[in-house]
Formats: C-alpha cells, sequence, structure tokens
C-alpha cells in the first residue's frame, strides 16, 4: 500500500529530530569530557562540584575551573557553531560545495587584522584595550566581507564575482600577511604564528558571551528564511520562477553570515575546516530542508570542535596544542570516511 | 485568464534582445514559441514571468503586471525554467512543496499536504514522493518540475523547453499532462520549443519569433510552411498534412550550404 505524503513526511520529521536531538546529545558529552580533561588532575566529581558548588572548591580549583575549561570548553561549542553555521550559508547562497569563511578569505582577513595589531601595533578602533587583537581581526575579517559585497555589487551579486572575489581576496590578504611575517621580529612572528594555528586558550568570558550573542541573534534570523534557502538550493533560475528576490536574499544572507564567521574567527584565530565539513555532514544526516539542515549544521561543527579541544588536550598530556592544528587531524579522516562510504552524491 | 503582451521590448548590456513583441493568448489553450537559437523565446519568458523588467506592458486580463513584485506575479504565472534541478538534497515532495513557498511556515499545513497529494497523484508520480530529486531520470525531474509550478495552481504557465533532453516517449508524456492540465484548469500556456512537429501536434497557437520580433502567428496551418522554416530557420524543408491533418516538417537542408558543397558561405 502506497504511503500519503503526509505519513511519508512524518516519517522523515521524526528521524531528522532525532538525529538532531543526538547529536546535541554528543555535543553535551564532548563539553562535559572537554571541561573535565586538561593538564591538571582533576576529577570528574571535583570538576562538578567546582561547577554547581564552587564555594566548597579550593581557590585554584575554582580558577582552573571557572577561568580556564568552562570559558574555553564553551567557546569551542559556540565558535564551532558559528563556523558550521556561516559555512551552511554561504555553500547555500553561493551554490558551491567549497565555500567556508576560511575559502572566501574571510579567515585570512582576521589573520591579516591580528597580525598587523600583533606585529606593527595598529588598529582600526583606538582604545581599544585588551580586544585590540580580536578587534581589528573583526575589522579586518569584516573589510573583507564588505569587499566582497560591493564588488560583487557591480556584477549583480552573481555567485561566481562573489566566490571570485572571495579567493583573490583571499590571496591578497595572505600575500600581506607573508610580508608582514617577513617584516616581523622572532617574538612577534612567534605571537602571529599562534594566532594564526588558531587557539581557544586566550577565550574569556566576555569573548565567549560576544561570540554567543552574535550566534544566538544571527541564527533565528537565518531561520525565519529557512523556506527561501531551501528553495536558493534549486538554482537561481528556479527560485527566481518561484517568486524569490534571489539578489536581494543572498545579499542579506551574506551580511549575517558575515558577522557571524568575523565574531567567530576574531576570537580564536583561523581555525579551518569547521565551516566546510560541519555543513557536509548536516547535508548527509538530513538533507537540505533549512529548519533542519542549519541546526545540525550548527551542532555537527560544535561536535567536532570540541572533539578538538579535548583531542588537543590528550596529544601530550600536560600540553594543549593549538587547536587549529587539531581541527584538521580529527576531521580530515572523518570526513574523507564520509566522502567514501556516503550512499548518495548531493553536489 | 487572457494573457496580452504590448510593445515589450528588452536589452541585455545594450544589445536589443526583443524589439516590440506583441501578443496574444487565450484560456485553455497551448501556444508554441518556435524560434531559432538566439531569437528571444527564453528572455520573452522571463520578461513576462517578471524575472527581467522590460519597456512594454504585460497584462492579465487587461490588467499590467509587470511592474509588481516577483513574489506576485509568481502568484499567476508558473514559470518553468531551462535550468534543470541541481542535485539539492531534498526529496520529491519537499521540492514540491517548495512551488508554495510563499505560503510555507514552520509547520507545513495540511492544505499544503492535500495539495502536494493532489498534484503529485495528477501526474502520477506520487510513488516518487520519498525519492531524492538528483535520483530521479531527466523525464521525471521534468514531471517534478511541472507539479511545482501547478502547485501554485497558475491562471499562465511559461514553460521553456520542457522536452530538452527527454526520450520521445518522455517527450509525449510531458506534453500530453501539459495539454491535459491546460484544459482541465482554463490555463493559459505558453511554451518555448524547438521541435516543431511535436508544437504542430500539440499547440493550438504558434508564434514564430526571430531575431527578436514576431515574424508571424496563427495556427499551425498558416504558420507552418516550407517558407517560414526557409526565413526564420535557413533551413529547405517539405511541409506536408499527415493522416489527422496536422502539418508536418521535414527538413533537407541548410542554405547555407552551398549546393553540392561542403563548406558554409
Amino acid at each position: 500500500m502506497k504511503m500519503k505524503v503526509r505519513e511519508v513526511y512524518e516519517k522523515i520529521r521524526r528521524r531528522k529530530y532525532l538525529l538532531l536531538v543526538f547529536v546535541a546529545v554528543a555535543c553535551v558529552s564532548t563539553l562535559v569530557v572537554d571541561i573535565s580533561t586538561g593538564p591538571a588532575q582533576l576529577s570528574v566529581l571535583k570538576v562538578f562540584s567546582t561547577i554547581f558548588l564552587p564555594h566548597k572548591s579550593d581557590a585554584s580549583t575554582q580558577v582552573i575551573i571557572w577561568v580556564i575549561r568552562l570559558p574555553v570548553s564553551l567557546m569551542a561549542i559556540v565558535v564551532g557553531a558559528s563556523l558550521s553555521a556561516a559555512g551552511a550559508e554561504m555553500q547555500t547562497i553561493l551554490d558551491n560545495p567549497l565555500a567556508s569563511p576560511y575559502t572566501l578569505g574571510i579567515a585570512a582577513g582576521a589573520g591579516f587584522g591580528a597580525a598587523l595589531a600583533l606585529v606593527l601595533g595598529v588598529g582600526l578602533i583606538p582604545h581599544a584595550g585588551t580586544i585590540f587583537v580580536p578587534l581589528n581581526a573583526f575589522v579586518f575579517s569584516f573589510l573583507t566581507c564588505i569587499l566582497i559585497f560591493f564588488l560583487s555589487k557591480m556584477k549583480g551579486f552573481t555567485m561566481e564575482t562573489m566566490i571570485l572575489t572571495g579567493i583573490a581576496l583571499l590571496f591578497l590578504f595572505n600575500s600581506l600577511l607573508a610580508l608582514l611575517q617577513y617584516l616581523a621580529s622572532e617574538e612577534e612572528l612567534q605571537a602571529v604564528m599562534f594566532w594564526l594555528f588558531g587557539s581557544l586558550m586566550k577565550t574569556t568570558w566576555e569573548k565567549l558571551g560576544i561570540a554567543a550573542f552574535v550566534l544566538l541573534v544571527t541564527v533565528p534570523i537565518l531561520l525565519k528564511d529557512a523556506w527561501k534557502l531551501t528553495v536558493l538550493r534549486l538554482g537561481d533560475e528556479k527560485a527566481k520562477s518561484l517568486g524569490i528576490n534571489v539578489e536581494r536574499l543572498r545579499l542579506k544572507i551574506f551580511v549575517l553570515v558575515s558577522i557571524l564567521a568575523a565574531s567567530a574567527v576574531c576570537f580564536v584565530g583561523t581555525i579551518g575546516f569547521i565551516g566546510l565539513v560541519g555543513p557536509h555532514i548536516a547535508r548527509i544526516l538530513v538533507g537540505e530542508d533549512q529548519r533542519f539542515f542549519l541546526p545540525m549544521s550548527a551542532l555537527a561543527g560544535a561536535l567536532l570542535l570540541s572533539a578538538a579541544s579535548i583531542g588537543s588536550k590528550l596529544i601530550i598530556p600536560g600540553a594543549i596544542f593549538p587547536i587549529g592544528i587539531i581541527t584538521s587531524f580529527i576531521g580530515v579522516p572523518f570526513f574523507l570516511l564520509l566522502i567514501l562510504f556516503k550512499r548518495r552524491n548531493f553536489w | 485568464m487572457k494573457l496580452k503582451i504590448e510593445n515589450l521590448s528588452f536589452s541585455y548590456n545594450c544589445i536589443p534582445v526583443l524589439d516590440n513583441v506583441n501578443l496574444e493568448t487565450s484560456p485553455a489553450s497551448i501556444t508554441a514559441l518556435i524560434g531559432p537559437n538566439a531569437a528571444g523565446k527564453t528572455t520573452l519568458l522571463k520578461c513576462i514571468a517578471g524575472i527581467l523588467k522590460p519597456k512594454g506592458r504585460v497584462l492579465l486580463n487587461g490588467r499590467a503586471i509587470n511592474n509588481l513584485k516577483i513574489e506576485k506575479i509568481s502568484s499567476y504565472i508558473g514559470y518553468l525554467p531551462q535550468e534543470g534541478f541541481s542535485s539539492a538534497a531534498l526529496r520529491v515532495f519537499e521540492a514540491v512543496l517548495l512551488g508554495r513557498v510563499h505560503s510555507l511556515s514552520w509547520r507545513i499545513s495540511d492544505d499544503n499536504f492535500a495539495l502536494v497529494s493532489q498534484v503529485l497523484e495528477g501526474l502520477g508520480i506520487d510513488d516518487l514522493a520519498s525519492r531524492y530529486i538528483g535520483e530521479l531520470s531527466g523525464g521525471q525531474q521534468q514531471m517534478v518540475s511541472i507539479a511545482q509550478a501547478l502547485i501554485r495552481r497558475p491562471e499562465v504557465l511559461l514553460l521553456d523547453e520542457p522536452t530538452n533532453s527527454l526520450d520521445l516517449q518522455h517527450q509525449l508524456e510531458v506534453i500530453d499532462v501539459i495539454r491535459e492540465v491546460t484544459r482541465k484548469r482554463g490555463i493559459t500556456t505558453l511554451i518555448a520549443m524547438h521541435d516543431l512537429n511535436l508544437a504542430a501536434r500539440y499547440a493550438d497557437e504558434f508564434v514564430v519569433m526571430n531575431r527578436g520580433k514576431v515574424y508571424i502567428s496563427g495556427t499551425s496551418e498558416s504558420v507552418m510552411t516550407s517558407e517560414m522554416v526557409r526565413s526564420v530557420y535557413g533551413v529547405n524543408a517539405a511541409v506536408y498534412m499527415d493522416d489527422e491533418g496536422v502539418p508536418q516538417v521535414t527538413p533537407k537542408s541548410s542554405v547555407r550550404r552551398k549546393k553540392g558543397g561542403d563548406c558554409y558561405a
């Protein structure tokens, strides 16, 4: 007997919700493990008693948990979710499986901005205080987006112009960054390299708050256009034929995604791969109905970066590896397995 | 609904593509838009669909619609572009549902589900509902595109070469479905086509375009002549009536080819 469309939909919807819950639970699990892992050998019980009953713990444990581990572990979740959600929407609006904050030069812009602050002490925003470097990184990554925006505007926001402009800017900022590295002293070069590796270790509650705020504001706005964004994956011509103002939608989403990506990259440095892989994992799991695809992309990114955060502490006991290096080590084999064994080709 | 085009002109980067096009079509009828490559057929369909903004007027039952927002125009006009489906990770019922994108909210209403079922059953593709669109054959994808256009219950259906890249059986099936829907729902259908014989068999009216202008329009008998085929397509052809009185075109040679030679003039 043939199933009715509603029954088919309900069955698929239930499966998608289950998958979302499963990945969310996995995220919480990695978060717990991440908080419990670190050079200071603290038991899980001690970690949790410090979180829930801080007055019963000693001062040093409180500092380790509340000042270092909690913000860093939560930042892994927030940045992973932000980069992956940004990558998902970039891939959607540019109809390109390679689009991500990294491939479009947004991360390279941030890297140059940070290096400018670290090497020459030049900041675009005066009196920035302790957030001098991340603010510069944010300004330059957002500047990259603005450049992509204005150069693409000349050609009517076509996907090709946006991608080519992004790639051109990626090379430009990489060259400028190389120039700064050439001019830098040994200490400055070390600081730049450390920033470029990507690290969560400089996270503070303020930085986490800003990144989380941007994520929590932009994702619901993106979800409001979920159906229109789903239509966009049918191609520009089809989307226009269904009454979508494609240029306006692409512009709106690009602005939101730029803010989301820039706010994540500026605090943690260049963490590639998450913005590329997270959406592909989500696509394989729940398809491209954006009501499920966007949350799943965010969760997949959060899970990957949280797992990478754990990995960064386990490679050398007592030391913490820069997370940008670990992300690819963990992500690449996983991603290759997905590509090799997935049943369907969606691109 | 009666579709009327008045003095429509359009240029791409100052190169005129449509030059003062006028035409009129009737409800419950199929009008074939024929002509060689670069005649302006696709541009004309895009102008009517509101995707391009031309000079001139597009009138539906006497009311100009070309200055309305594309969202509003799409509620009257269903347009099927040449572009096929991408390999997006969407199932057939999801793709069809997207035809009603402007009425979709977070929770999909029973009405929208009923419409998807109705249109899939009507086109005989309800068994494909849970398949991914990227897994379908070209003919099946074309049927899904038609379903996506029909679910909006358009008054006017614009189809840009819907039988391209389909085998003979699928060509006939797709055109049969379009004719049935046109008659049943009283839709005004305009189809850009390359196959003159298929057009002659299925269309009620013809508009022949050449170099951005309407060369001739009318019924198949008045339009399908060897002189038209020679002037518009640059092809020497024999035109004869088949057993059912439908004109059939048999191409003989290109007029650009020199007699007895193997190079082009």
